[in-house]
């Protein structure tokens, strides 16, 4: 069965997807991904879609999804790297996936991902969303 | 007295064409400029030749006879020719409907028998009014398609997108925003974001005559795809009364960023990116300097 | 003056499984590259196809989706149209309003598709089943 590979890269779960979704595949990789983010205690996820040439409503609520529950195993999430097409495409949908964090590319991605932690490790209590697009 | 219309008409070639000639130069409304006579002179032999060498009994009533292909054809190329240099319609429907004048004429000389000339007279104006009506529908479509691509142009010029920075871009965005526009305007800003890999993008409306609850949808619906880009967008050129309509229509643009002037706006880039403008102390020349 | 609609190209896919709508999103792309449809109303067309082929599979068991090529005096675009048997919809205008939704999605589907498209009619018949319609043209 066909399955997206997930990559532990340090502290941090790369996921690079680039075979066109599907509903079950989609939420194949919502469940894996959070069993890998409890298995690894990783404290962020990059989800790359710059070879997604489409997202749909379904597809953008996984990605939520992944956002929300790896929020609550205390990992942030950042979707990089989506198309112009598909944005706009997503706006006009009305699905601007709020709460998800999102960057150009893989590493504006992981700096991102970095500043964040970097935010919330030293003061636990002061949580510092400025870096956050939501 | 003549027994085949098409056959005396074909004799009669050469003396239609010259009438017809005459009579689109005695036209006064005939724009010399635009063409000249050797040109016209070709046309119209091109266009005679067409219609009377295919002319025959059995087609005379049916002006979709396969047999007029090539004059539809040419009649066709004739009238977009004419609608991109710019001849009015009177000038185009005159074109052929002198055509018209002058084999009647010619068949007024042939005839002796007043009934039989009104009967074939009669077959003939129907002919050709087909004919008529056929140049104006393609005349409208060379004109549609003239229009069409001035649209295109305008929008493509009216668009730019300004690398200001390294990571910032700016789009002034100039005359109104409507559904097509925003989608050209995100297209672009979108592709030059991925282009140059920057993080902010300034919107600058000062352009945009006014801003009604649609173009406010469109700028948040701008807003929303840089976002999930992965960059920051800012809208900047901000006037007063723009501001007030905003409010009064009770417009909520309070999850964007804005800043009255394309310069505010551009400092706060800077502030977000963590750069520093600021004047040197050794000359008074001024330098930028992170 | 009304310009018919003349259909160039047809394709029928028979959609049963989630997997069909992989092919089905690449059929609709080849009618739309072909007419020269630019990115963003390829994405937008292939979005809304993904959207009504999830509806078909999840409220009327699937169905049969239809791609075709068409033209309209001097513009082209991609016809698709959606099948299905299924229990149909009790109210269209309810359906059609942003957040309805009698499954468990976001209740965007039809009236989200409904903008990424130039023209959408949907017809449906409790216990027969419903029809969508969807235009995107190539300028659109």
């Amino acid at each position: 069965m066909e399955r997206i590979p997930i990559l532990k890269m340090g502290p941090f779960l790369l996921v690079t997807i680039q075979v066109d979704l599907y509903d079950r595949l989609a939420l194949d990789l919502e469940a894996d991904l959070v069993q890998m983010v409890s298995k690894t205690e990783a404290k962020g996820v990059l989800i790359d879609i710059s070879a997604v040439s489409i997202v749909d409503s379904f597809m953008g609520r996984i990605l939520g999804n992944i956002a929300s529950m790896s929020k609550l195993l205390d990992a942030e999430t950042v979707v990089v790297g989506m198309q112009p097409a598909v944005a706009i495409t997503l706006v006009e949908l009305g699905l601007p996936l709020k709460g998800v964090s999102t960057a150009l590319d893989v590493e504006k991605g992981m700096n991102l991902l970095r500043s964040i932690i970097q935010v919330q490790d030293p003061k636990e209590e002061d949580d510092d969303d400025d870096l956050i697009f939501d | 007295m003549f027994v085949n219309i098409s056959t005396t008409l074909k004799k009669k070639k050469s003396e239609i064409l010259e009438l017809w000639i005459k009579n689109q130069l005695a036209d006064s409304h005939s724009s010399e400029d635009l063409i000249s006579n050797k040109e016209l002179r070709g046309q119209s032999e091109e266009i005679v030749n067409a219609l009377l060498n295919n002319l025959n009994e059995n087609n005379i009533n049916n002006s979709q006879s396969s047999d007029f292909d090539l004059l539809a054809e040419l009649l066709g190329a004739f009238s977009i020719m004419r609608a991109k240099q710019g001849f009015s319609p009177r000038e185009t429907g005159s074109f052929i409907l002198s055509l018209k004048e002058a084999i009647l004429e010619v068949l007024k000389q042939e005839s002796a028998d007043p009934n039989q000339l009104f009967e074939e007279s009669l077959k003939l104006s129907r002919l050709l009014d087909n004919f008529t009506i056929l140049t104006f529908e393609t005349f409208i479509k060379g004109r549609e398609e003239v229009i069409l691509r001035q649209t295109d142009e305008i929008t493509d010029i009216s668009t730019p997108v300004i690398k200001v920075w390294d990571g910032i871009l700016a789009m002034p965005i100039i005359g109104t925003l409507d559904s097509a526009r925003t989608q050209v305007v995100m297209e672009n800003l979108l592709q030059e974001i991925v282009n140059t890999g920057s993080v902010i993008a300034i919107l600058d409306i000062s352009g945009v005559p006014t801003v009604d609850s649609l173009v406010a949808q469109h700028l948040l619906k701008a807003v929303s795809a840089t976002r999930l880009m992965g960059a920051d967008c800012i809208i900047s050129g901000i006037r007063p009364e723009i501001a007030q309509t905003i409010v009064h229509l009770g417009i909520d643009l309070s999850q964007i960023i804005t800043k009255a002037s394309l310069a505010s706006a551009l400092q706060y880039a800077f502030k977000s990116l963590r750069l520093e403008v600021r004047k040197t102390s050794l000359e008074n020349k001024a330098t930028t300097k992170f | 003056m009304t310009t018919m609609i003349s259909s160039l190209t047809k394709e029928i896919l028979i959609i049963s499984r989630e997997q069909d709508v992989v092919p089905f999103r690449n059929r609709v792309k080849e009618h739309a590259v072909k007419i020269k449809m630019g990115l963003v109303n390829q994405t937008k067309l292939m979005t809304a196809a993904s959207e009504m082929i999830r509806n078909m599979l999840r409220y009327g068991e699937g169905g049969q989706a239809s791609v075709e090529t068409i033209s309209k005096g001097s513009q082209s675009g991609v016809r698709l149209i959606f099948v299905d048997k299924g229990p149909g919809i009790a109210d269209i205008q309810m359906a059609m309003k942003d957040g309805f939704s009698t499954g468990k999605s976001l209740g965007l589907g039809l009236p989200g598709t409904k903008r990424l498209v130039n023209e959408f009619d949907i017809q449906s018949e409790l216990g027969k089943g419903t029809v969508v319609m969807l235009i995107k043209w190539a300028n659109g």
